[in-house]
């Protein structure tokens, strides 16, 4: 009956190409090889997000009289709304995290190179809207760190040449955060966002199944040859990765239920900053580089020439398959690892400072 | 290419007329494309609110200061901060830091105006001392009137 099923779909789609192709689909075995799981890790915490976020919809009200007071109430009187909630706000920070791991180890095999220059810059992008995903939704339960966050991270935009002013306005809905801003970043949180991440993701995930997997130099007998094993997609690649997916399943539960999100106190607009004060970790770096930098430098803001510097660094790695040209000639030019392990260090110390000595 | 009649070096006669219906197509689905961009921009900027041309307001008492204290008032739409030296003064300002629009506090440790999201410090005049933050606080004048401290605009 299935067989005969089947025969109906594929008259009609044409699917058995597809299958076949998947069937023959071969990963690449090497000692690098560890890395390749994490582009789906990262994806199986998106899909999650999309679940929960679903869930919460049911329940949450994005006005500023209503927004903080909804989440009150999925967290403490819907059944298991809290493990939503929870669970939403976990696996968003490992999906960053693990999206951060999957680029850096990407950057470090320089699987960028050609012919791969595009996987590479829808994958920045993708991971670009990812951090906005985490802006927005921070703003949505409505409390005083997200409210403080969205200030400053609105005002850096105002900071941007030419553009600034207009997309000031017009992320906060007016000349301040108020809970127009909140009204917005939901639109932006639930629609915008994943109408454009999906279908870049499906655009990424497609390059990568055109282009096959990349393998990095050593196993291309540059330097180091290292035997041409493979392994078939499907089933042995993946149910590796979903033994993995399991195991994220695990933790991320695991954090969910022992180290609930906190929802913090509501937002009071004529409230002073709190002390301690930080955005989400993986804005860290930005904010507490903004203190070390005094408020005028060579005659310029100080602000503006920290944000140059950021769009400098993110500019960078979306355009190093055309910066790191030595890399499409198997050539692995110092210069690039140790800008990736200088970033690497940067950020890390940035948010470690931000949490032990933020002043 | 030979033989095919597009607006580049095809036949010699239809160039002209291929070229014109493609520069009225092309420029009217521009135009079209365009007044929709333009509609859309403006609605996203929503429209001014208009200022309540707030004058004056009552920041508070002022047996309830205390000496070297501050406390936030709200002044129109935005926060002001109201502080009250060692010496008994009375000082106010926007409570918007200069740097990235977080809302100042007064330190009675410090006995200066703090901004807690980037380590942003402030003297007792508005001053810019230490930190990021580029500018001084915007100044609001202060007059005591009878029992209650009246914060308005700086004229």
């Amino acid at each position: 009956m299935w067989r005969a099923l089947f025969d109906w779909v594929d008259s009609r789609l044409q699917i058995a190409p597809v299958l076949a192709f998947l069937r023959h689909k071969q990963v690449p075995v090497h000692r690098h090889f560890y890395w390749y799981y994490l582009g789906g890790i990262t994806l199986f915490l998106f899909a999650i997000q999309v679940a929960t976020g679903i869930l919460l919809l049911l329940y949450y009200k994005p006005t500023a009289e209503a927004a903080f007071e909804s989440v009150q109430y999925i967290i403490t009187k819907v059944p298991f709304g809290w493990l939503v909630r929870s669970t939403h706000s976990w696996a968003a920070n490992l999906m960053i995290f693990t999206a951060f791991l999957h680029l850096f180890s990407v950057f470090f095999l320089k699987s960028y190179r050609p012919p791969r220059e595009m996987t590479w810059m829808s994958g920045m992008v993708l991971l670009f809207l990812a951090m906005g995903f985490g802006f927005s939704g921070y703003l949505l339960p409505w409390n005083e760190l997200a409210f403080f966050a969205t200030k400053v991270g609105t005002d850096i935009t105002g900071a941007v040449p030419l553009v600034g002013g207009f997309m000031k306005t017009f992320l906060r809905g007016g000349e301040d955060v108020t809970g127009t801003t909140l009204t917005r970043f939901f639109g932006i949180h639930v629609a915008v966002l994943p109408m454009i991440f999906t279908s870049l993701l499906v655009a990424h995930l497609l390059m990568v199944q055109r282009q096959g997997m990349s393998t990095p130099f050593t196993s291309e007998g540059h330097t180091v040859p290292t035997p041409s094993r493979e392994m078939p997609f499907f089933p042995n690649f993946f149910l590796r990765e979903a033994v993995l997916w399991l195991g994220t399943l695990a933790l991320l539960l695991y954090l969910s239920i022992f180290l609930p999100w906190e929802l913090g106190v509501k937002v009071d607009p004529f409230a002073s900053a709190p002390a301690g004060i930080r955005p989400e970790w993986f804005f860290t770096f930005m904010s507490q580089s903004l203190k070390y930098i005094p408020g005028t430098v060579l005659g310029m803001d100080g602000e503006v020439l920290g944000i140059l510097g950021f769009g400098a660094g993110g500019a960078f790695l979306l355009l190093v398959p055309f910066l790191d040209w030595w890399a499409g000639k198997g050539r692995r030019h110092p210069f690039f690892t140790w800008a990736g392990i200088g970033i690497i260090a940067f950020m890390l110390t940035m948010i470690t400072l931000a949490y032990v000595k933020p002043y | 290419m030979e033989g095919r009649p597009t607006g580049g070096t095809g036949a010699r006669s239809a160039p002209g007329r291929r070229g014109f219906i493609e520069l009225i197509l092309g420029g009217g689905l521009l135009t079209l494309l365009g007044s929709m961009l333009y509609s859309v921009v403006r609605y996203v900027i929503p429209p001014k609110v208009a200022d309540a041309g707030l004058a004056s307001v009552v920041a508070g008492k002022v047996k309830d200061f205390a000496l070297n204290s501050g406390k936030i008032f709200r002044f129109g739409n935005r926060p002001g901060i109201l502080v009250r030296t060692q010496g008994g003064e009375f000082r106010a300002f926007s409570a918007i830091c200069t740097h990235l629009n977080c809302t100042v506090q007064y330190r009675s440790d410090l006995e200066h105006i703090w901004c807690a999201c980037h380590n942003g410090h402030f003297d007792l005049v508005g001053k810019n001392i230490a930190g990021p933050p580029p500018r001084p606080l915007d100044p609001l004048e202060v007059v005591v009137r009878g029992e209650d401290v009246v914060v308005s605009k700086k004229a």
